[in-house]
């Protein structure tokens, strides 16, 4: 069995550049997404730092007319209630093609962590809050572009209503896929991300994340998560592990 | 050889550096591209709309199709969707990571680069042209000595001749700093602070297009630049962007 107290060259050469990107990124670990030594997450967080240190205002990205709109692409999971997709279970695509099949009128996104009301969110809860619109690009990592309206609240808004705690720092998403990722607070309360129930003025279709996906203008499109299920702040950084994007070799922060 | 100067330090190794980041963005950025190997003009490009150029590159990506696509609205030409089977996890994601840490390394061998060009009058002395050096007949014949391949042995380091100095300041102050200001563009985060980039290369998709052009020229470059040190002796050129030695030092420790 080998001695797993053995301190590898390797292991030295990972744990000195770990501690040299400690260096060159202040702050505790728990603010940022962990690397496990791999030198391509560290650059991905030093480009979150670089990026949240130079451009610190939430401005809003450029918004089109509604001429402007284009097709759009539906990639990734398109429905996770079909039972041939690679990543559908029981417990999670089950339960959605029943929501799905009732017309998501017993959809509810929970909310929880670090807020002063947790609780369930229905849709109609959610169009409670002030209707917003915006006509945005969206732009997959793949390298294509698509713009189309978004109808939704202000997830800002919901964080709000929900008495987010001060401590907060990430908000966590899980999706009926199976998927699950986290924003940090600036793209959470950036003015056009959205809780989106709608798309191009009607009710969001199944393809694009019904009932409910996020849309966070600012990023890359596979942030903005569909088939939303459940949203949870923290006060730290929670790695999903094989659910989530550092431990596929996916980068938690593509902003740039 | 009192005209001839060697490499400093400071150029040799921002050299080095400089080359290690392009290879890597070369290969990253084609790695990114084989993904979706289509180019398009303006702000909007996707599957669902012509392409601009469908570049004969294969895809590092493979899915299963699309199903018929939807229309959005009432009216004849509307905006469509279309669903994409899925088949695997999309596993390039690599690439936009590598290509980002590589163009760390470029942009802050970049800025000590153009900080200590300027301090040691480096640009001004060796780059940039002389009176009347970039005139057409000076160019020309240049090119024509080039053309006949008949390009002087010893010429490691500067004096550079006129089609040399025109080459690395195109590349060096027009193309790359080009190809910054596009792969800039691509942010969606970047553009929400400075949405002018959007303007003036007339949208994100239009800037991918330029941004892979660039990518070309400086391809083509490459090529030219290796084919002249491996022309004009690449022994000595290498020693002397190694070890900055002239060709009489070399020749000393020989």
């Amino acid at each position: 069995m080998p001695d797993k107290k053995l301190i590898t060259r390797r292991q030295a050469i990972v744990a000195g550049l770990a501690s040299a990107s400690a260096l060159v990124l202040p702050g505790c670990s728990e603010d940022l997404p962990p690397t496990y030594g791999h030198l391509l997450r560290m650059g991905d967080n030093f480009t979150y730092r670089a990026q949240r240190l130079l451009l610190p205002t939430q401005h809003p990205v450029r918004e089109y007319a509604r001429s402007e709109i284009s097709s759009i692409p539906a990639i990734g999971t398109t429905d996770p209630g079909d039972t041939s997709h690679p990543a559908y279970t029981e417990e999670l695509g089950g339960a959605y093609a029943q929501l799905r099949d009732g017309g998501f009128a017993d959809w509810r996104l929970s909310v929880e962590g670090s807020v002063a009301r947790p609780g369930l969110w229905s849709v109609a809860d959610l169009q409670r809050l002030p209707r917003k619109t915006q006509i945005t690009r969206h732009t997959c990592e793949e390298g294509w572009t698509a713009i189309a309206e978004w109808n939704g609240a202000l997830l800002k808004d919901v964080l709000e209503a929900c008495g987010v705690l001060p401590s907060a720092r990430f908000v966590n998403f899980s999706a009926y896929d199976g998927w699950e990722d986290s924003i940090d607070m600036w793209d959470a309360t950036h003015p056009q991300s959205f809780l989106a129930y709608g798309m191009n003025g009607r009710d969001l279709p199944v393809p694009h994340g019904a009932p409910v996906r996020l849309r966070v203008a600012t990023q890359m499109g596979y942030k903005s998560m569909k088939f939303l299920r459940r949203m949870v702040i923290t006060d730290e950084f929670v790695d999903p592990g094989l659910s989530g994007n550092i431990q596929n070799g996916w980068s938690w922060y593509a902003g740039i | 050889m009192g005209t001839k100067s060697r490499h400093s330090v400071w150029v040799r190794t921002s050299h080095w550096l400089g080359a290690f980041s392009v290879v890597a963005l070369m290969i990253s950025g084609y790695a990114i591209l084989m993904t979706n190997p289509n180019l398009y003009w303006g702000e909007v490009g996707n599957p669902l709309v012509p392409a601009f150029i469908e570049l004969p590159v294969s895809r590092n990506y493979q899915h299963g199709g699309w199903n018929e696509p939807t229309p959005f609205f009432e009216a004849e030409n509307s905006p469509v969707s279309a669903i994409r089977s899925y088949d695997i996890l999309n596993l390039n994601s690599w690439g936009r990571s590598l290509h980002f840490l590589a163009a760390w390394v470029m942009v802050f061998t970049g800025l000590f680069y153009l900080l200590l060009g300027f301090v040691t009058r480096h640009f001004k002395r060796r780059l940039l042209p002389a009176a009347g050096e970039f005139s057409g007949s000076e160019i020309w014949s240049d090119v024509r000595k080039h053309a006949r391949l008949r390009i002087p042995k010893a010429a490691s380091g500067a004096p550079y001749s006129p089609l040399q100095k025109l080459t690395y300041c195109v590349i060096l102050f027009v193309v790359i700093p080009v190809i910054f200001l596009t792969g800039l563009t691509m942010s969606p985060a970047v553009t929400a602070a400075y949405p002018f980039l959007l303007d003036i290369f007339g949208g994100y998709q239009s800037a991918r297009t330029i941004h892979f052009f660039a990518f070309v020229l400086v391809t083509l470059f490459l090529v030219v630049h290796l084919l002249m040190v491996v022309l004009t002796g690449p022994g000595q050129q290498l020693r002397g962007m190694i070890f900055g030695s002239r060709h009489e030092d070399a020749r000393d420790a020989g």
